[in-house]
């Protein structure tokens, strides 16, 4: 009798435990019952609060001062639309969980020269990688303060909704879809790109209706395969796509021979080529340009915070540009210069760093530290890299380009 | 009376000789016109395929990729300066085998001297002096392994040993892992640095020490009376046996962030062994299954009339009884896992053959794809062909089938 | 001495609750459901909250959206504005087509190598040992990975591809076969086809009726399978021109024209699962025909009967009782490791389904209908070969 007792009561104690081991802690309440009972004004008061409180431990138990501009907005829309945009009121806190973890998760491609790439040692290097430590300068005034994770094209995007990583700086195409649906928020774009083709030189190959017929190379999910059947469908080129799953395996049947081209971000092409393919010389980027493509950072719906953040860190480093204001002579221009621009860009008056939750000097800190854009892309798109690309449309829109700063006031 | 003689025909000639070696190829080769044929064209065959394959393997192909790239595909992107650690982990598993081979196994010499005797060429002829020192002091360990054993004896060192290989896979862990905030020497080795041939036997090991618990508890769950207990593990063995692998790691790589509360995460690695050994439990419960039918009702009656409670049964007389029979199947399912570690490169973890497509990636290698994937295939050709002889010889040491 | 029976302890019917087995074991199922459902809708609570937060619904409809990219290789008709749900379709069938396929080539050379494996030849049994022991020991995606890589794609470039008899052209871009294409008269030989079979149900039922007459069992199926071969060969020679012509593949500036081509995916993929699985049924198939006992044999032999009708008739029915478990959990293996195309790039489902997962963010609802389809595979699979067992088992005393 009483070995049926213990044979039950084990098998039952052993299966809960394991049950119990792979579930999760009970939820923090549910999220719509978070009502915004705050007075709508003065949010630059409680920001201002949040930071040198150690009381938000984990994002766990935090108030709900720090989404007073949110909710607000979410308010009226809902007001105004017939379907109900669901209150997401209690994720913005980000920015004291990064500030409780000490560090940011910055997603990253790892393998794409130039923009973010893994070298055998461990070190990360690259545009992308920059603007993880620009933010990371931001945010803890020291850009060793950020750990990176390679994020495969298929992974990019649940990392982010899921939490694992803060900030995605990974050559991302801004678009509506993934603006709205997956819910995401777009930064500024650092680096506004094309869709190109790319064909070996001895090919012949020049005009997109000499493909017809042929077979191009695509990488899976991105919003290339769909441009390129987009266009293709337009000029009525028949072609057959060549689906790979990740960059290594699409290039490399590229190299092969597998395809008659490659197709994917200029600038990826160009870095490719440059950087992984054998004989560089022996490829050629045809000179046409499929779409547009706009890279930029990504964070999730539902923290303006922190999306804020991201933001003015990105567009410091284009006004930094802009006064030509470098890492070498900002510590001249903090004493010497007097326009109030720049003043109140690197913190000497103004107090807009504690408006975002940052530190004032965060700007100064970044240009020293880091860089301003024309710093971070010579050093790793430059003349004297092996990934050159021209500035083209990245320059100040003094110079043709479309970088533009809003007023740092 | 006299017989006659009776008149016989020709004497026939005396059998042919089977003892020499020609002797033995007409009786297997040539035996008939049937055979011969046959035996010509697996020859023709095997000069066709074998020539080549020979003259490339010796004369073309571009070993250096391989050296050059040694370090990486064995341990991955592990600190070089902290590989001493695993070096140790290496060490102490000699340890362990040899004191396994003095107590319990006393036997096979010939076998373990020829293992010992490799360690030692190969030590001679490592370039890496480090390398060199770490390769004797291995055997060295083994040898002292051995010793201990010798002179201990079973009735001594039994306890002990069972407590040293327990105690041994959650050691190696620690030591690979390292303890966070300590720095210097034993510091935090982060699982995004694991890869390799060290990854995949983590991913191996991890997966067969918690899987085969795992795998017997279902396996008695679905015999048992309860029924909410025997549906439910029907479900979850039919579930996980219906769907692949891969996408087993792809959802617990996808979806295990979204089921913990924001801000929880956990380990890559650690995802991947939860699906692999989610996965082979499944298999493990259905082997173990088939051996739990195989044992007759008697030995349960048996049991009960000699007055053992359910959970004594199992574990003295039915368990004891049931593995013994599976375990040729049992170690097939183990090879099965340790070939199926490799599926992790599709969730971007680099363990042997992601490090072996990374390394392939690099324009300087990029041409070397055969040297690269022959060498990978032909370690997890060796190391499984190995487990399989071991298995063989387990099997009739421990005389299944025949007692 | 007697006992009076009234001085016996009072006769307890059960015992208490708490120490009752049979409460106890209902409390034990009922608390271990509990358990089990509170964890369940544990992680449920937790996955729809993490949803929840990024504005995202769980639900299906997305599968009506256009899908918007290109699969390279379908077989039914598909564009970039079919919808989401047709290009699961897509993948569906290239999976049910590989696998098809691959079975029926891991049986045969399955079948083969086991035979061999059994043969009195020296050289013959250890080259099948060989063959098999290093496909056993070797994994899967290491072996698709060095066919695609290695070997079809190795082949050269279009312009100068290999030209085997047939035509068949070998390159970089796949294997070209000649291909069946309508002819002129293919509308009129459907008709002849459907005729042929009239005539072949009528030699079956014709043969059936004179087999329960006559007692004697012809062979039926062998004698309508050849009215109606003979049936289709005359239509075929009657009509004018040839119904179904031969069409041979032919380079053209990037492509191949005519013929069917099989692109070195496919081939890679097919190769690398036939040759795999085929290892496996070997050693099956090897396990079956030895685990007929030698009586058998030896009693067929003394009753005068040839080498073919002991393997037909004694060896075979017996081993593919033993035979048939294990072979239809490898054909579920293979369908199940076709998924590991997602390496090579050929567009099947767990590869399609991914591509979905990416264009169109719902993680949680593709996987759950990717997974859900295999095991719907595997479980169709399952009952019939659990239905086919129950048919052919042993009925034991």
């Amino acid at each position: 009798m009483f070995k049926n007792i213990f044979r039950i009561f084990g098998i039952v104690l052993i299966l809960g435990l394991l049950m119990s081991a792979c579930g999760g802690q009970p939820t923090p309440g549910p999220t719509p019952a978070v009502e915004n009972t705050q007075p709508i004004g003065e949010p630059t008061a409680d920001t201002g609060e949040e930071q040198p409180e150690p009381t938000a431990s984990g994002g766990g138990a935090a108030q709900p001062t720090q989404e007073t501009a949110a909710t607000p907005v979410a308010q009226v829309t809902s007001a105004q639309t017939a379907v109900p945009v669901p209150v997401t009121a209690s994720f913005g806190e980000t920015l004291s969980t990064v500030q409780d973890r000490g560090t940011i998760l910055c997603g990253v491609n790892g393998q794409l020269p130039g923009f973010s790439f893994l070298d055998p040692d461990g070190n990360y290097s690259g545009f992308d990688a920059d603007f993880c430590r620009a933010l990371a300068v931001a945010v803890f005034g020291d850009p060793t303060k950020v750990e990176f994770r390679s994020t495969t094209t298929q992974e990019r995007f649940t990392v982010l909704q899921t939490g694992e990583i803060d900030v995605l700086f990974r050559n991302t195409t801004w678009s509506l879809q993934r603006d709205s649906e997956l819910g995401f928020n777009f930064g500024p774009t650092i680096f506004y790109d094309g869709q190109g083709i790319m064909v070996p030189a001895d090919s012949g190959i020049t005009a997109l209706a000499d493909l017809d017929g042929g077979t191009i190379c695509v990488q899976k999910g991105t919003t290339t395969e769909l441009n390129l059947a987009d266009v293709m469908a337009t000029e009525g080129v028949s072609y057959t796509p060549a689906v790979f799953d990740d960059v290594n395996a699409t290039y490399g049947a590229y190299a092969e021979g597998r395809c008659d081209a490659v197709t994917s971000d200029k600038s990826q092409l160009s870095s490719v080529a440059k950087g992984v393919l054998p004989d560089p010389d022996a490829h050629v980027i045809l000179d046409i340009t499929l779409s547009k493509e706009p890279l930029g950072p990504l964070v999730r719906h539902g923290d303006d915070q922190w999306f804020d953040i991201v933001k003015w860190t990105v567009y410091a480093t284009f006004a930094a540009e802009e006064y030509g204001i470098t890492s070498e002579n900002v510590e001249d221009e903090a004493t010497n210069n007097q326009n109030p621009e720049v003043r109140r860009l690197l913190g000497l008056e103004g107090e807009l760093g504690a408006k975002l939750g940052l530190s004032n000097d965060f700007a100064f800190n970044v240009i020293s530290q880091v860089g301003n854009y024309a710093e971070i892309y010579e050093r790793n798109l430059g003349e004297g890299t092996p990934t050159f690309i021209p500035r083209g449309l990245n320059s100040l829109y003094t110079e043709q380009g479309l970088l533009y700063s809003p007023p740092f006031r | 009376m006299a017989g006659e003689l009776v008149t016989r025909q020709q004497a026939l000639p005396p059998p042919g000789e089977n003892a020499s070696l020609i002797g033995w190829a007409r009786k297997n080769l040539f035996s008939s016109w049937f055979n011969t044929l046959q035996t010509l064209l697996a020859l023709g065959l095997l000069a066709l395929l074998l020539r080549p394959a020979l003259v490339w393997l010796f004369e073309q192909a571009e070993w250096r990729v391989i050296q050059d790239n040694f370090r990486l595909l064995m341990t991955g992107q592990y600190p070089i300066d902290q590989l001493w650690r695993v070096w140790l982990c290496l060490h102490l598993l000699a340890a362990i085998l040899g004191l396994t081979w003095g107590v319990w196994v006393r036997g096979w010499w010939y076998i373990g001297g020829a293992i010992l005797l490799i360690l030692a060429v190969l030590a001679a002829l490592a370039r890496d002096p480090a390398v060199r020192l770490h390769l004797l002091i291995l055997v060295g360990s083994a040898l002292f392994g051995v010793g201990l054993g010798w002179v201990g004896g079973r009735r001594l060192l039994g306890r002990t040993l069972t407590g040293a290989w327990v105690l041994y896979f959650p050691l190696v862990l620690l030591i690979i892992r390292g303890i966070s905030g300590g720095e210097g020497e034993f510091r935090l080795v982060p699982s995004n640095f694991w890869g390799g041939l060290l990854l995949t036997f983590l991913l191996t090991v991890v997966g067969i020490v918690v899987s085969f618990p795992l795998g017997i508890l279902l396996a008695l769950g679905r015999r048992s009376q309860l029924p909410a207990i025997r549906w439910v593990s029907t479900a979850y063995i039919e579930l996980i046996r219906g769907v692949p692998l891969i996408t087993i790691l792809f959802m617990a790589s996808t979806m295990v962030p979204l089921f913990l509360p924001s801000g929880v995460t956990i380990d890559r690695v650690l995802r991947a062994m939860v699906g692999i050994t989610l996965f082979s439990a499944a298999y493990l419960a259905e082997n173990v299954r088939g051996g739990l039918q195989a044992i007759p009702h008697g030995q349960y009656e048996a049991a009960q009339a000699l007055g053992l409670s359910g959970f004594h049964t199992m574990t003295l007389i039915i368990l004891p009884q049931a593995l013994r029979i599976v375990i040729p199947v049992l170690v097939g399912q183990f090879i099965s896992l340790f070939k199926d570690t490799s599926l992790v490169t599709t969730i971007g973890l680099l363990d042997l053959l992601g490090i072996g497509r990374s390394i392939l990636a690099n324009p300087q290698y990029i041409s070397y794809q055969h040297e690269v994937l022959v060498f990978i295939t032909f370690i997890y050709w060796s190391f499984s062909f190995l487990m399989s002889l071991l298995s063989q010889r387990l099997e009739t040491a421990l005389g299944v089938g025949q007692r | 001495m007697n006992q009076p029976q009234n001085q016996l302890p009072e006769f307890q019917k059960s015992a208490p609750l708490w120490r009752d087995e049979r409460v106890l074991r209902i409390a034990g199922q009922v608390l271990f459901l509990i358990l089990l459902a509170a964890a369940i809708v544990g992680l449920i609570d937790n996955m729809l909250d993490n949803m929840r937060r990024q504005g995202l619904q769980p639900d299906f409809t997305f599968f009506r959206l256009t899908s918007g990219f290109d699969i390279g290789e379908h077989l039914i008709p598909y564009d970039r504005t079919s919808t989401f749900a047709r290009a699961f379709l897509v993948g569906l069938l290239n999976t049910l087509l590989v696998s098809g396929l691959g079975i029926l080539i891991a049986t045969l050379l399955g079948v083969f190598f086991g035979v061999c494996r059994l043969s009195t030849n020296f050289l013959v049994r250890q080259v099948a040992r060989g063959y098999i022991e290093f496909l056993r020991n070797i994994p899967l995606l290491v072996l698709l990975i060095f066919l695609y890589v290695g070997v079809f794609i190795q082949l050269p470039r279009l312009r100068e591809a290999l030209v085997l008899p047939g035509p068949t052209l070998l390159s970089n871009r796949g294997v070209a076969i000649p291909g069946l294409v309508a002819g002129p008269t293919f509308q009129t030989y459907r008709l002849v086809l459907v005729g042929a079979l009239l005539l072949a149900a009528g030699v079956w039922i014709g043969l059936t009726w004179q087999a329960r007459r006559s007692g004697r069992a012809p062979l039926t199926l062998v004698w309508s399978l050849l009215a109606f071969l003979a049936a289709a060969a005359a239509g075929w020679i009657w009509l004018p021109s040839p119904p179904l012509i031969l069409e041979p593949p032919a380079v053209q500036g990037l492509r191949v024209v005519g013929g069917v081509t099989l692109s070195p995916e496919f081939m890679a993929l097919l190769t690398g699962l036939s040759i795999y699985t085929s290892a496996f049924i070997a050693d099956v198939v090897r396990a079956g025909i030895q685990s007929v006992s030698r009586g058998q044999v030896e009693a067929a032999k003394s009753l005068g009967l040839p080498a073919g009708l002991i393997l037909r008739l004694i060896v075979f029915p017996q081993a593919l009782r033993v035979i048939v478990p294990p072979l239809t959990s490898q054909y579920l293996n293979l369908t199940k490791n076709s998924s590991l195309a997602v390496a090579i790039g050929f567009p099947e489902l767990f590869h399609v389904s991914g591509t979905i997962l990416n264009q169109s963010g719902r993680t949680v609802e593709v996987i759950i209908l990717s997974m859900g389809t295999y095991l719907s595979i595997s479980l169709i699979t399952s009952a019939l070969m659990n239905w086919y067992n129950q048919r052919v088992r042993l009925v034991e005393r």
